[in-house]
């Protein structure tokens, strides 16, 4: 029965939604079959075969009227009870999610993941609890994914989330059900349930567009980042190092007294392993930022390479 | 009100001629405009309603044609939105909500009482007139530019799309004034009006169904006329109370909209569940089993309508805990209305079952409106309507409660006093062949409508997923074949006005005071003498003056027999005169 | 259901129990043509209540969001024309009611009286309203997108964020309150032509019964309003 009525079910939640459905569903065929066959008995049994009939009343019976509100009452409860439990479920979300920010406007979507990738299309890793934070820029939509069975209005005023944990690899249709004007029907995505591994290598690639020189990448990471916030480009010291004329410095002191030269390892490793080798005079403050593709990284240090007029001396 | 002196009015004194009646006694097109009788005002709004009922129709016909196919079919997708936004607010605020109040209630209910009209002639006809100013706005919504943002105005969507969107909320401002003047008189026509003898226990249950009705009529549609009026002063002078641009919150409208809007869907089954009440006594002969259940379960149900609006909120961003106790009052309305199904089949045990067509549409609705409510039960429930929220499952689920209960009921008391309203019969055979085309269409073009929505299609798509394809296409048979049956209706209805066989007085044996106490078509006064009511509404073993005591049963001496020939049975006899005259 | 029909009333009683002028003929008696009425009258106000419910609601919602700004701009309102205003529609309840009960005794004269008493202080009220819109107006303060406050007194709303929506609430509460007034006035004004020609009596007096009965819940919503809008 589920799998006549029901679409696949690709997530967590899904299995226990489904056997509500399937319970309410079945109990409401069951409740039907007998209405109508007690109606079509009646109608049989009881046919008028005479113009003149006048049947004696029936005398009420407060047994069955009283049974015919309680014993409903006690399956409503009963149903109640139950979609009350998961629905606390659904709308509790678990705090190791992973968070992916979803924009909606009409007539499309985008989803903004921790690292900044931007896409089109929702990416998400299986067997992880996935959370959105979603918000609209023009009028309400709202965020239906059938396949997980969950749906959230998206409102331009204030965040709406929901979570999810996606079981299945595959592909799933991502519908807006909120009426939004001319081109609602087509406001859709593909969803993408990966593995994680393959959604960290997506990810990966994802964050660095191919297309564009590796120091122009690393000018965009390093507002896109914040380093900015840290390491200046005009050598005015700041929380961290300036970049300018970092690169091939050689004696580079550190704070446990050794140097080291900053050649692009050292930066490679100061990015992905910040704690690893601290400059002196600075204090362990820095985020490793082990998010960053290969690329990326090679985007910031040909970036920091424009910034210094040293070169590295040849070995 | 219990007062048993009765003053007569003198031109009604003295015996009437069999030809003059409320149809006849005037005829010009001027004392029809001018009427304040309340048969005439039902019969204006039946032919108002009508049209509606039949352009709004036609837009669902289109609908589904543009739905055969996953693409493009008919029209473009601004298009297909104003076509589904017109066919809702037509059937809804227009057709639906005045429908069964408007036609029946105004016919039936002073006739059921035993009063001669209701208590504010005047305020009915302005009804009407308010009504065709609704009506008159809503064509100039649609000259300037049409409506696209469905039925339900959800700002800021409604705020930021221009067109006609002015004109159409004045429009439902101004038809709400026209419902609660109906309402407004029912209650007191009610309370007032009831003849000597018409104690609230013998109240027909028609009755108890319109005086709900008209509570939830009173009490909810100032709420819509006051959200309209804010959705107005927001268009046009940026007030800012809903439109989050303006620092107003789209939720707060969709709580305003949907107290009313909530209620309005009682404002539309209560009448039917009174419609059906008289449907399956009359035609089963026998008392309703547990009167008294089924005239509070309707006053309950109009009473906690109020507090459920916010189950249509579940996923709007509203709070859990109110999406909770608006869940938990949900369930608690649904039992009334599983009552009533459960008396009403009961009431056909040890019956006098009598398959005509009225009664075929009452079991028709027994059955619809089953699956309308269970599926109602399911959009209850929290974390499934998650899942079901603004997809066909819904569309499906009220289009079973509004059209299969509602209209179906409606088509079923139109047969029911079509021959009291124009005192002519209609072709049975014809008749029993669109009730079944009717039932049939109906569920092949709703019931895939639910698969398809649990199945993740959403509502108000214009184009939509290949694999939907299949239950959609099967959908647009059913509607044509429901499109079909609802015609032939129409064709034979208005033959039978030109063609139709003579009614007699009482051709279905009912034993209510509009079968019993009056002409076959009632005169302009409705009764000649005021009733003097001694028994209840269902009494058919004590309704001698119906059934003229034929059965053998010993004639009682409380009940007194009236002095005229009482109109008999639906006896050879009977038929065999009519055809005569 | 009737298995008997009341006695039609024969010549003589026709002639003991004429039916007097006012009586329309679907009512058996005076007696139900007022009870009807007045229920009518209360249903119709029991849809009035609701209707400003609505707008009470709004008010409501919003100052639970902004309580700050909602006090602050309710203290530019002129609480002293309020107060004034609070007295006069209390006043015309009170004639209103005197107007009533002359009615009542056939004082037609002292009726009239009452009545134009009434429109006058209803007129009075719109006057202090007309001063009071005008103020605001002035100064910018106009509701929804025009609100561009300026003037001493003023200036601090520029900057809140919400001050335009307790304006636009302000205006649309008085406003649809002002229309009830003036509607009021019309069918006062009305009522007392019709009293002058003579169409009331204490046998029959139902127009003015329940132009009182509206009149007093217009005066009731004020009551609301006023503390609401002015004093909190």
């Amino acid at each position: 029965m589920g799998d006549f009525w029901l679409p696949e079910a690709a997530s967590k939640m899904a299995s226990e939604i489904d056997s509500l459905f399937t319970f309410v569903n079945v109990v409401s065929a069951v409740l039907l079959v007998g209405v109508v066959a007690a109606m079509l008995w009646f109608m049989y049994r009881y046919r008028r075969q005479d113009p003149a009939e006048r049947p004696t009343p029936v005398k009420e019976s407060q047994l069955l009227e009283i049974s015919w509100i309680v014993i409903p009452t006690i399956l409503v409860l009963l149903v109640f009870n139950w979609g009350f439990k998961s629905f606390v479920a659904q709308k509790t979300i678990p705090e190791n999610a992973y968070e992916i920010q979803v924009q909606a406007r009409s007539w499309g979507w985008s989803f903004e993941y921790p690292n900044g990738v931007t896409t089109d299309t929702l990416y998400v890793p299986a067997d992880e609890p996935v959370k959105t934070t979603m918000s609209s820029q023009d009028v309400i939509h709202s965020f239906y994914v059938p396949a997980f069975r969950v749906k959230q209005d998206v409102l331009p005023n204030r965040y709406t989330s929901v979570w999810f944990e996606a079981t299945k690899e595959g592909t799933y249709d991502l519908f807006c059900t909120e009426y939004c004007g001319r081109n609602h029907s087509e406001m859709d995505a593909d969803v993408k349930v990966v593995s994680r591994a393959r959604f960290d290598d997506w990810l990966e690639s994802a964050g660095t567009p191919d297309d564009i020189p590796l120091p122009e990448l690393g000018e965009k990471l390093y507002t896109q980042q914040g380093c900015q916030g840290c390491h200046s480009l005009d050598g005015s010291d700041m929380v961290g190092p300036t970049w300018k004329g970092l690169y091939g410095k050689t004696n580079h002191q550190m704070a446990d007294g050794s140097t080291v030269t900053a050649d692009a390892n050292y930066l490679r490793e100061s990015i992905l392993q910040s704690g690893a080798k601290v400059v002196e005079g600075y204090q362990n403050v820095m985020p490793s930022y082990s998010n960053l593709s290969e690329r990326e990284v090679s985007g910031l240090i040909e970036f920091m390479k424009e910034k210094s007029d040293k070169e590295l001396p040849e070995e | 009100m219990s007062t048993t002196t009765q003053n007569a009015p003198v031109e009604q004194a003295g015996p009437h001629e069999e030809e003059t009646n409320y149809l006849n006694h005037e005829t010009s097109i001027w004392s029809w405009l001018t009427t304040k009788d309340h048969k005439r005002i039902g019969v204006l709004y039946c032919i108002s309603l009508a049209t509606v009922f039949l352009v709004a129709g036609v837009l669902a016909l289109l609908m589904r044609a543009e739905l055969s196919a996953p693409d493009e079919t008919l029209m473009a997708n601004d298009t297909y939105n104003q076509v589904f936004t017109m066919h809702g607010i037509l059937m809804v605020f227009l057709f639906l909500v005045p429908s069964i109040p408007a036609i029946l209630g105004n016919f039936v209910l002073p006739l059921q009482i035993g009063a001669k009209d209701v208590a504010f002639p005047r305020l009915n006809l302005a009804s009407w007139y308010v009504y065709l100013a609704g009506a008159v706005l809503t064509v100039t919504a649609l000259l300037t530019g049409g409506v696209d943002t469905g039925w339900t105005f959800y700002t800021p969507y409604s705020s930021s799309t221009g067109g006609g969107v002015l004109w159409m909320t004045s429009a439902i401002f101004v038809a709400g004034f026209a419902n609660i003047f109906t309402g407004l008189n029912f209650i007191v026509t009610i309370h007032k009006m009831r003849a000597p003898g018409m104690t609230w226990n013998r109240l027909p249950l028609f009755v108890w169904g319109m005086y709900a009705t008209s509570i939830v009529q009173v009490l909810a549609t100032p709420v819509i006329g006051i959200t309209m009026v804010l959705l107005i002063l927001e268009q046009t002078l940026q007030i800012g109370i809903f439109d989050p641009a303006l620092g107003g919150d789209p939720v707060l409208f969709q709580h305003f909209f949907w107290f009313y809007s909530h209620p309005a869907v009682y404002i539309m089954i209560l009448p039917a569940f009174g419609i059906l009440s008289e449907l399956i006594a009359t035609f089963s002969r026998s008392r309703i089993f547990g009167y008294r259940a089924i005239a509070l379960s309707s006053v309950a149900i109009a009473m906690l309508g109020f507090l459920v609006w916010g189950h249509h909120m579940f996923v709007s961003g509203q709070s859990a805990i109110s999406s909770i106790v608006f869940s938990l009052i949900t369930y608690l309305i649904g039992i009334p209305s599983g009552i009533k199904v459960f008396n009403w089949v009961a009431t056909l045990y040890k019956g006098s079952i009598w398959l005509q067509t009225p009664m075929l549409y009452a079991l028709g609705f027994l059955f619809m409106f089953t699956i309308g409510g269970f599926t109602g039960i399911m959009v209850g429930v929290l974390s499934v309507d998650v899942h079901l929220h603004d997809t066909y499952y819904v569309v499906g689920h009220f289009h079973y409660v509004m059209m299969g209960g509602s209209v179906v009921a409606l088509l079923g008391g139109m047969h029911y006093w079509w021959p009291k309203i124009t005192g002519r019969m209609y072709n049975e055979t014809l008749a029993k062949i669109a009730a079944g085309l009717v039932f049939v269409g109906f569920n092949l073009t709703f019931f895939p409508q639910l698969v398809l929505g649990s199945r993740g299609m959403p509502r108000r798509y214009a184009n939509y997923a290949e694999r939907f394809t299949g239950l959609h296409e099967l959908s647009t048979v059913g509607s044509q074949i429901l499109g079909l049956g609802l015609f032939l209706i129409l064709g034979y209805a208005l033959w039978s006005l030109a063609y139709g066989e003579k009614a007699p007085a009482n051709p279905w044996g009912a034993a209510t005071l509009e079968w019993t106490n009056t002409t076959a078509v009632p005169i302009h006064h409705n009764f000649e003498r005021t009733p003097l009511v001694t028994r209840g509404p269902y009494d058919f073993h004590l309704a001698d003056e119906v059934f003229g005591g034929g059965d053998g049963e010993a004639l009682r001496d409380d009940v007194p027999q009236i002095p005229e020939p009482a109109p008999s049975a639906p006896s050879e006899k009977e038929t065999a005169e009519s055809t005569r005259a | 259901m009737a298995t008997e029909t009341a006695p039609a009333p024969t010549e003589t009683e026709a002639e003991h129990d004429p039916r007097p002028e006012h009586l329309e003929h679907h009512f058996v008696s005076s007696e139900q043509q007022f009870d009807s009425a007045k229920l009518g009258m209360w249903v119709f106000l029991i849809t009035e209540v609701l209707l400003f419910s609505g707008m009470f609601v709004a008010y409501a919602v919003f100052r639970q969001w902004n309580p700050d700004v909602f006090a602050a701009a309710s203290g530019t309102l002129n609480q002293t024309m309020g107060a004034l205003n609070t007295v006069v529609l209390l006043t015309s309840s009170l004639t209103v009611a005197f107007s009533i009960h002359a009615i009542k005794q056939d004082k037609v004269k002292q009726c009239i009286y009452y009545l134009l008493g009434t429109l006058g202080l209803a007129g009075g009220f719109m006057v202090v309203k007309y001063f009071e819109y005008t103020a605001k107006f002035e100064h910018g303060v106009f509701p929804g997108g025009a609100f561009d406050p300026h003037g001493a007194h003023y200036e601090h709303l520029a900057d809140m964020a919400m001050a335009p929506q307790f304006f636009s609430i302000y205006f649309v509460m008085t406003g649809i309150h002002g229309v009830h007034v003036v509607i009021g006035m019309i069918v006062i004004g009305a009522l007392a032509i019709m009293a002058w020609r003579g169409s009331f009596s204490s046998e029959w007096y139902t127009p003015v019964e329940l132009t009182g009965l509206y009149w007093h819940l217009v005066d009731i919503v004020w009551i609301f309003l006023f503390p609401l809008l002015y004093l909190i």
